[in-house]
């Protein structure tokens, strides 16, 4: 069994900055690591290889320094890493992204057929949860996205049963392979890096395909041209015009206080006083 | 950004053109979910939406339907037109279900190409950002997900989306401009709820989703519904009393539960609180949390950061309980008290049981 992970390098903090003519976003000086979602797809591939036996690639799209997200994750065990790396990727939104991840997994077939894929539910930068749906469409392989649990995977009858999270349950799914599988977080628990791993993640070869290795011909698919969606403005939260209301606190009582408060709110907001008095009925 | 480039930028921008191909693409549509005979309330949230968009276009809103046939599907199509739809598009066939990826993005996709909508919006739900993804990438389009507000940019007019970008920090405005439909999706309770008014209807056009089981591969073998007895539901609750990490320890959250438990409230928490595992996930309250919108929304020793402030600043009034006087939740509160949360919430507590138990006397 051959298995794919996406994973994506992101930014760690919520310290950013945004470029001030193309409105992109500026990634140097904000430490970098997996996101966090795509580990919990990438230990159920592990598990599938533990139990199963398969070859596991991970596979990403970014800078040169993305591939320190891929030597971690041989690290916990992965088998193959490649980076897609091209400066005309720059600007992709997640149509463009899910083309050029496809296209690489479709090379990546050429070695070895894929019989599973997975992605991150979404990522904490680009937050979309759309790259996965979008690389299995273009591939049309079965989509099962919020997998809170791999029941049984029939290698001969190649059909996998599976639970998926709907939003007032949960459906039991039986599906063909190859497919493409998100995972729900806290599904299951990354798995340590063994001593021996850690030293294959350090000396792995990594391969990194530009587009024409990726197997991308039409340029007019990738970046800010193959992307439909465009960033008009990025602009910070604006605060509310008018401040709080404080309750002056100087040399009172906290009973005071409370009293003040609710007083000044019943007068203002009266429907209050009737929809605490429902709630509490 | 400096102000120079701001300035520059919509002078040197050419005038938008939009490809004769797309000018058919006309009206704002919003699918319809809904799951075990409930239409989800996020669809008439974006129902709501969808009118003020489709008004400044002036072109009609509609509904899209998908589901088994039956007396079901025809009620949610008047339920749409209620809460605003002109016309409803629905499509009927009994292998609609269940939800499945593969006959939904066939069906929305076919609904699309034959009726050509300039706009639609789904709920950013499990399944709609399932099928949202499917769709848009079947028909090659832009999807903007969660966003936080939905406008009409008049000069071109195109749909401008704005969502939270990185952690929530910033916030982005999104257009997609020569392509067709533009899609977005919203999360739950971002959007208020619109009026019903039971008197408006409106025409439906069925279409044929034109397909067998045979075709599709994925099967339900099962459905587990969630036990909801004893769940939190933060959502959708009137009242919340939420506490950060200023409560200082696991046993201070107590006189959280204390005045919910006067108030009748639901209890929720900052991020930090819930990693800490002073209370359950489900009580999260923010941007990778829960949405609120209660009428009464009560943050004790909260500092009102961004992330938390996006899944609660729809509430009708917010009380704040902060030490610090210059605790950015004083920013958009209704009503601010500066002090130690432990001494404030007893006493509120009290005030609130003896609010109530005048206002019983007096009934
Ligand atoms: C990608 C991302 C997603 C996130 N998602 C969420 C989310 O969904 N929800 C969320 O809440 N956060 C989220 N966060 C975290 C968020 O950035 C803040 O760190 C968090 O909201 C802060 O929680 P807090 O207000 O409890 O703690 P703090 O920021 O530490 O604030 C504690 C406050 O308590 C006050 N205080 C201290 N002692 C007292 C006292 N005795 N009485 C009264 N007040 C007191 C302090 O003045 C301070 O203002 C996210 C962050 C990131 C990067
Ligand atoms: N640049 C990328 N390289 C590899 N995988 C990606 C990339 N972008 C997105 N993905 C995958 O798609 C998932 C969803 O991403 P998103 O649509 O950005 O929320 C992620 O969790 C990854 O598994």
């Amino acid at each position: 069994m051959h298995i794919v992970v996406c994973i994506k390098q992101v930014p760690d903090s919520a310290q950013i900055r945004v470029h001030p003519v193309t409105n992109t976003i500026m990634r140097q000086g904000v430490p970098a690591i997996v996101n966090p979602y795509d580990l919990f797809s990438l230990e159920e591939a592990l598990r599938l290889k533990d139990e199963y036996g398969a070859r596991v690639t991970v596979l990403c799209m970014g800078p040169p320094q993305a591939e320190a997200a891929l030597r971690k994750a041989i690290s916990f065990g992965a088998d193959d890493a490649i980076l897609v790396t091209d400066r005309a990727f720059a600007g992709s939104d997640t149509l463009a992204t899910s083309f050029a991840l496809a296209s690489a997994i479709k090379k990546i077939q050429e070695d070895m057929p894929v019989d599973i894929v997975f992605a991150g539910k979404q990522t904490i930068d680009g937050d979309t949860a759309q790259v996965g749906p979008g690389i299995a469409k273009r591939m049309d392989l079965q989509l099962l996205t919020y997998v809170s649990k791999i029941v049984e995977l029939d290698l001969d009858k190649r059909e996998i049963t599976l639970h998926r999270r709907a939003e007032g349950g949960v459906q039991v799914l039986k599906t063909q392979l190859p497919c493409l599988i998100t995972m729900l977080e806290g599904t299951n628990e990354m798995r340590f890096a063994t001593m021996s791993n850690m030293f294959r993640a350090a000396r792995y070869p990594l391969k990194q395909w530009d587009k024409d290795a990726a197997g991308i011909e039409d340029v007019t698919k990738i970046g800010l041209k193959g992307s439909p969606t465009i960033v008009s403005k990025v602009f910070a939260p604006q605060p509310k015009l008018v401040r709080a209301e404080i309750i002056d606190c100087e040399s009172r009582e906290p009973k005071d206080l409370a009293v003040t408060l609710l007083a000044k709110m019943f007068t203002k907001h009266p429907n209050l006083a009737e929809e605490i008095g429902k709630a509490s009925a | 950004m400096s102000e120079t480039t701001e300035q520059k930028k919509p002078a040197g921008r050419r005038k938008f053109e939009l490809d004769p191909r797309l000018e058919s693409y006309k009206g704002v549509w919003v699918f319809v979910e809904h799951e075990r005979g409930a239409v989800h309330p996020v669809s008439w949230e974006l129902m709501g939406e969808g009118r003020k968009l489709a008004d400044k276009l002036g072109v009609p809103l509609a509904g899209v339907v998908m589901g088994a046939p039956g007396i079901q599907t025809r009620r949610f199509c008047q339920e749409a037109f209620h809460y605003g739809a002109d016309l409803c598009y629905l499509m009927e066939d009994p292998l609609l279900s269940d939800y499945r990826n593969q006959p939904f993005t066939k069906g929305l996709t076919d609904l699309v190409n034959a009726y050509e909508p300039e706009i639609l919006l789904l709920g950013a739900t499990t399944l709609g950002r399932d099928l949202a993804g499917s769709v848009a990438t079947t028909l090659q389009t832009g999807l903007t997900a969660d966003c936080t507000e939905l406008n009409i940019d008049m000069e071109n007019r195109s749909l401008a989306a704005t969502r939270p970008t990185f952690g929530g920090s910033l916030l982005c405005t999104i257009v997609t401009l020569n392509y067709r439909p533009q899609m977005a999706t919203v999360r739950p309770r971002v959007m208020s709820m619109p009026k019903k008014d039971d008197t408006r209807t409106g025409t439906i056009t069925e279409h044929p989703l034109g397909m067998i089981e045979t075709d599709i591969v994925t099967k339900v073998l099962e459905y587990i519904p969630d036990n909801l007895a004893g769940k939190p539901q933060l959502p959708f609750a009137d009242i919340i009393v939420s506490g950060g990490r200023g409560m200082k320890r696991p046993e201070n959250f107590q006189l959280i539960w204390d005045l919910a438990k006067v108030l009748g409230a639901e209890v929720g928490a900052t991020r930090p609180v819930v990693q800490a595992g002073w209370v359950d996930l489900e009580r999260q309250v923010g941007q990778s949390g829960k949405t609120v919108r209660p009428k009464l929304y009560i943050a004790a020793g909260i500092s009102g950061a961004i992330q938390h402030r996006v899944g609660m600043e729809g509430s009708d009034v917010i009380i704040a309980i902060n030490s610090d006087p210059n605790a950015p939740i004083f920013d958009f509160a209704t009503y601010g008290i500066v002090g130690n949360a432990m001494q404030i919430l007893p006493a509120l507590t009290e005030a609130f049981r003896q609010q109530l138990a005048t206002a019983k006397v007096a009934v």
